[in-house]
């Protein structure tokens, strides 16, 4: 099994990678992007284990570990 | 003083913290690796250095902060022993939630290493009592991820206990948006814990400790730490 962590921003914290990498966009001359917003993927392969364990495994991490609560946010995806 | 400086893979100031400990004790602190399970029996400081613990991956302390001498570090903390993070030491404090808040990538997005000037905002904390309250001192900064930032709730009950020790100024002692270097929320430098045995701070008090360094500002910070765990 495999699955896909994203780590993302909460709305409100100010990112200013994003910002740096908007700034960039619109000197590159690429049109249309109104904003960006920088987050982390993390690739995940799961041990043999029942969709519930799994996600409550891929939770655990994201709490412990791969997500700072207290500024981002995870989006969990199990393939 | 019996102190105990942690080394993580990564830390580059341990040295710099372990001077100016025995400079202003007289005692010689000890270091004390990551993996290591106990602090040295008796230890009544804990200093987390700054550096950058496991290459600053995943997040600025993230890892450090779980690792397994933290443990011991935390259980130190719970029994009400002093606690000082200095910059990555900060960092880690907050991932291993001895401390609120999270700091961020520099509002600017430049690694800023110079003097700045700092506003003392309490004498009544195990760290500053050798300051006055409203002192200015200057030591410096070395940081890429500085920027204090913790929600609106946190922050406000962080400033209406009081555990803003201190906040960036400038020379003068005014707290202007110019003298914030990092964008930090309330241009917050440093933090202490519900019971203010627990501090955390960004710029580096151990670099201002000798005369020959041109500066000896940062000093009241050790012989602070000195004196209240001679009187303790």
């Amino acid at each position: 099994m495999k699955a896909r962590v994203t780590v993302t921003l909460k709305t409100g914290v100010l990112d200013p990678q994003g910002k740096a990498i908007e700034g960039a966009l619109k000197s590159l001359g690429v049109e249309g992007i109104g904003s960006v917003r920088q987050g982390k993927v993390f690739d995940l392969e799961i041990a043999d284990m029942d969709r519930a364990a799994a996600e409550a495994a891929i939770k655990a991490a994201c709490e412990k570990l791969l997500a700072n609560t207290v500024v981002e946010n995870y989006r969990i995806d199990i393939a | 003083m019996k102190a105990a400086v942690i080394v993580f893979p990564g830390s580059n100031r341990e040295r710099d913290i372990a001077y100016a400990l025995e400079l202003t004790s007289g005692q010689k602190p000890a270091l004390v690796w990551h993996g290591d399970r106990d602090l040295p029996a008796g230890t009544d400081l804990v200093v987390l250095p700054g550096g950058f613990s496991y290459g600053d991956y995943l997040r600025c302390g993230a890892i450090a902060a779980r690792a397994t001498v933290m443990d011991a570090v935390r259980a130190h903390a719970a029994r009400g022993g002093l606690v000082l993070g200095v910059c990555n030491g900060f960092q880690i404090l907050c991932e291993a939630g001895l401390l609120p808040g999270v700091l961020m990538r520099n509002a600017q997005l430049k690694f800023i290493a110079r003097n700045i000037h700092l506003k003392v905002e309490r004498s009544d904390t195990p760290f500053t009592r050798r300051y006055n309250a409203g002192a200015v001192i200057e030591v410096p900064v070395a940081h890429g991820e500085g920027n204090f930032i913790a929600d609106a709730e946190t922050v406000a009950k962080l400033e209406g206990e009081g555990r803003v020790v201190f906040r960036y100024c400038d020379a003068a002692g005014q707290v202007t948006a110019d003298a914030n270097i990092n964008g930090a929320t309330n241009a917050i430098a440093g933090i202490v814990s519900e019971n203010r045995r627990v501090l955390g701070m960004m710029p580096h008090p151990e670099n201002h400790v000798d005369p020959a360094i041109g500066s000896t500002d940062g000093r009241g910070l050790f012989e602070s730490l000195a004196e209240a765990l001679q009187t303790a």
